[in-house]
């Protein structure tokens, strides 16, 4: 049997910040929850399924979230399910609750996703010294910057890319008023501010936040109540080892596989053309270059030259983080579904100042681990033909 | 000799809470010595207050305060108490129904014997004696016929608590012991030695080290030992400026992953013995081991590598290891 279509009609996200300490976690994910049951023009009760993502356990001490949160989120008497694919969670949590809708078996699914960060230190809970091993683990940013690294030896990159993608995504993020992070960059002050994890800067990081995204996904009879559906054509997920032998880490297989499936799926040939805003993630700026290789947008050796360009700038060719992106916002858990959800609202119409005019179709895009979970999709204006 | 090396860990860290407004009310309540309760929807009175109504799924704001005595509706009896539990003695884990409440609230009983708790006792709160906003405000539940504490502990909130309670701190320590695989303890032992072993992967032929049990790229079980060079390249690295709780080696310093010549795959190590402006890829470098006495079953046993002063390796050698 072919898949149901399914469509997005609620998008709510809370106002990211340093620390949201005027709410709990239950409470983060109600401010989320409850702006994208009023988007829907909808009420819990109209809910058949719930399904939560957050980032890894040791970031907030939650083990189970599904399990304390079950009543705030008004799962007594639903399925609930839990997702856990890492800083990938967010764009697989969506996937997930988008196969219950294609698969039948539910009509109406709501999906959050969290993380409070500031109850706990990201940076200490990827760092955990290992009995045995050599304690040079430096959190993300260490694990991610010698691939940069490799990554700017492959392409001959110049090393001012990064800067540029730090100031548009931060310039970008002053239209999002739910942006963690408000305050115009140029690529000079991005030059200019420490280097935390040579060669990644501090403008060149992603913040610390506190935040959540939900989203209501829908059968067909349910999405013609929508004046806006954004109707899903295509989702994938692909996964890797962390660590083989030869394994490319710049731009690892499971990511080219996961693009090439999804594009097929959604019957895209040519994405740069017809993509027509792409939210990728990108927590340290030097990402945006290596995912446009990996995802299809441009040659290998050749994403540096797209962002150089301008051609991913709001009025470029394929505008990517138009959001400002996770280099603006970035409560982990629920990052990826942040991509997700500003794909929606793109297509939808409904992105306030960061729409992109006429936007038809949009990458939501999503990875973990380290460059080890892929989750993607592609949402259109229009349903969907085959 | 145990097959496998295995070491304690502890991971510890205070987390902290963001109560939001409903269990701050609550844990305001206790701090000031009262019981807040949430009014629901279906008529309830549940201690502590849920956040959001189980019917209506709104957010509660109907609070009543109810009583410090109720009645035991359930409990167990605890013979053999662990850590971090409310007693070191024998206890009782009760469920109590305060009065003016219709939900009853998990607590601990202070009773000396499982014939003196019964369901439909009368009890009553004992407080601590300094009360914070916290669930451990309510030191125990005591039963009601047990005589009044001396002095009664004053109720009221503490002297110069005027603020609501936003937040609470939960600290986790969490103790368990790291195993190492049997091939990655040969590595650790092998260490012990002097010596740097792999493991080659009978099927595509691969080198790991730290060997793996089974190759990550076919799954094929991996026996043959292979003692691998004490040279090799750095393939890609990165130089940590930044300082981190829990960090044990002080910025900056070059955190590199070193291909050691024969091996498939590159490990992180640390260099050192030049600046670290001057590290590079494919700079050839060597394992500086520390003295021997320190040496045991650890890849700290190599201090760090050190450049060999030979030329850089050529890019086309190590390219398909970035």
């Amino acid at each position: 049997m072919a898949k149901q279509p399914a469509a997005v009609v609620g998008v709510g996200q809370t106002h990211h910040r340093a620390q949201r300490a005027d709410v709990s976690m239950a409470g983060l994910c109600r401010e989320a929850i409850d702006r994208a049951l009023a988007d829907a023009g909808m009420t819990l009760d109209d809910i058949d399924a719930i399904v939560v993502g957050k980032a890894p356990d040791l970031f907030e001490g939650v083990m189970m979230p599904e399990l304390f949160l079950a009543e705030s989120l008004g799962a007594a008497g639903k399925p609930l399910l839990r997702v856990h694919t890492a800083g990938s969670v967010g764009g697989s949590t969506a996937i997930v609750a988008a196969s219950l809708v294609q698969s039948g078996v539910h009509k109406r699914v709501l999906t959050v996703a969290y993380e409070k960060q500031s109850e706990s230190n990201a940076m200490w809970a990827l760092s955990v010294p290992v009995p045995f091993n050599m304690p040079v683990h430096a959190g993300a940013g260490g694990y991610f910057a010698p691939h940069v690294r490799s990554y700017i030896r492959r392409s001959g990159a110049p090393t001012h890319v990064g800067a540029i993608v730090a100031a548009k995504d931060r310039t970008n993020a002053l239209k999002n008023p739910y942006a963690h992070l408000r305050e115009a960059k140029t690529v000079e002050q991005v030059l200019a501010s420490q280097m935390l994890w040579d060669p990644i800067r501090y403008d060149e990081t992603c913040p610390s936040s506190d935040g959540a995204c939900a989203l209501v996904i829908v059968d067909e009879d349910t999405a013609a109540a929508s004046p806006n559906p954004a109707w899903i054509h295509g989702t994938v997920m692909r996964s890797e080892a962390t660590t083989a032998a030869e394994r490319d880490q710049v731009n690892p297989q499971a990511s080219r596989d996961a693009a090439a499936a999804l594009f097929k799926q959604a019957g895209i040939t040519s994405p740069i053309d017809e993509i027509d805003a792409a939210e990728i993630y990108v927590p340290f700026s030097w990402f945006e270059p290596m995912w446009l290789e990996s995802l299809g947008f441009a040659e290998e050796g050749g994403g540096w030259k797209l962002t150089e360009s301008g051609a991913t700038a709001m009025d470029g060719r394929i505008p990517v983080n138009c959001s400002g992106g996770v280099m603006s916002s970035n409560p982990i858990g629920a990052s990826g579904m942040l991509r997700f959800g500003e794909a929606a609202l793109q297509v939808r119409g409904a992105a306030g100042e960061h729409q992109v005019d006429g936007a038809r179709k949009a990458l939501g895009h999503a990875y973990g681990g380290g460059s080890q979970f892929f989750a993607m999709w592609v949402v259109g204006a229009d349903k969907p033909t085959s | 000799m145990s097959r496998t090396l295995s070491a304690p860990v502890t991971v510890a860290f205070d987390y902290t809470r963001s109560t939001g407004p409903v269990l701050g009310r609550f844990l305001t309540g206790l701090r000031d010595g009262v019981v807040v309760a949430g009014r629901t929807s279906d008529g309830h009175v549940v201690v502590p207050p849920p956040e959001y109504d189980p019917v209506t799924h709104a957010a509660l704001e109907d609070f009543v305060e109810v009583s410090s005595e109720g009645t035991v509706t359930s409990w167990t009896w605890v013979p053999e108490p662990v850590k971090h539990q409310p007693f070191d003695r024998p206890f009782a884990f009760a469920l109590v129904t305060l009065d003016g409440a219709t939900r009853p609230l998990l607590h601990a009983l202070d009773v000396s014997s499982p014939d003196e708790v019964s369901t439909g006792m009368r009890v009553r709160i004992r407080w601590a004696e300094e009360r914070v906003g916290a669930i451990t405000d309510i030191a125990c539940f005591e039963p009601s016929d047990s005589p009044a504490p001396d002095p009664a502990a004053p109720l009221g909130a503490p002297a110069g608590a005027v603020d609501p309670v936003t937040g609470i701190v939960v600290p986790v320590s969490l103790d368990y012991t790291y195993a190492a695989s049997p091939e990655e303890s040969a590595f650790y032992r092998g260490l012990a030695e002097g010596r740097i072993l792999g493991q080659r992967c009978p099927s595509c032929g691969k080198v790991y080290v730290p060997p793996r049990a089974a190759c990550p790229s076919d799954g094929t079980p991996t026996a043959e030992e292979v003692e691998l060079s004490q040279t090799g390249t750095v393939t890609t690295f990165c130089i940590v400026n930044v300082p981190f709780l829990g960090q044990r080696i002080t910025p900056p310093y070059v955190s590199a992953y070193v291909l050691l010549d024969g091996a498939d795959i590159a490990f992180l190590h640390l260099i050192l013995d030049c600046p670290a402006d001057e590290v590079r890829m494919g700079m050839r470098v060597k394992a500086v081991w520390k003295p021997r006495e320190e040496w045991g079953t650890t890849i700290e046993n190599i201090s760090h590598f050190a450049p060999t002063g030979d030329p850089d390796a050529d890019f086309d050698t190590y390219k398909h290891h970035l």
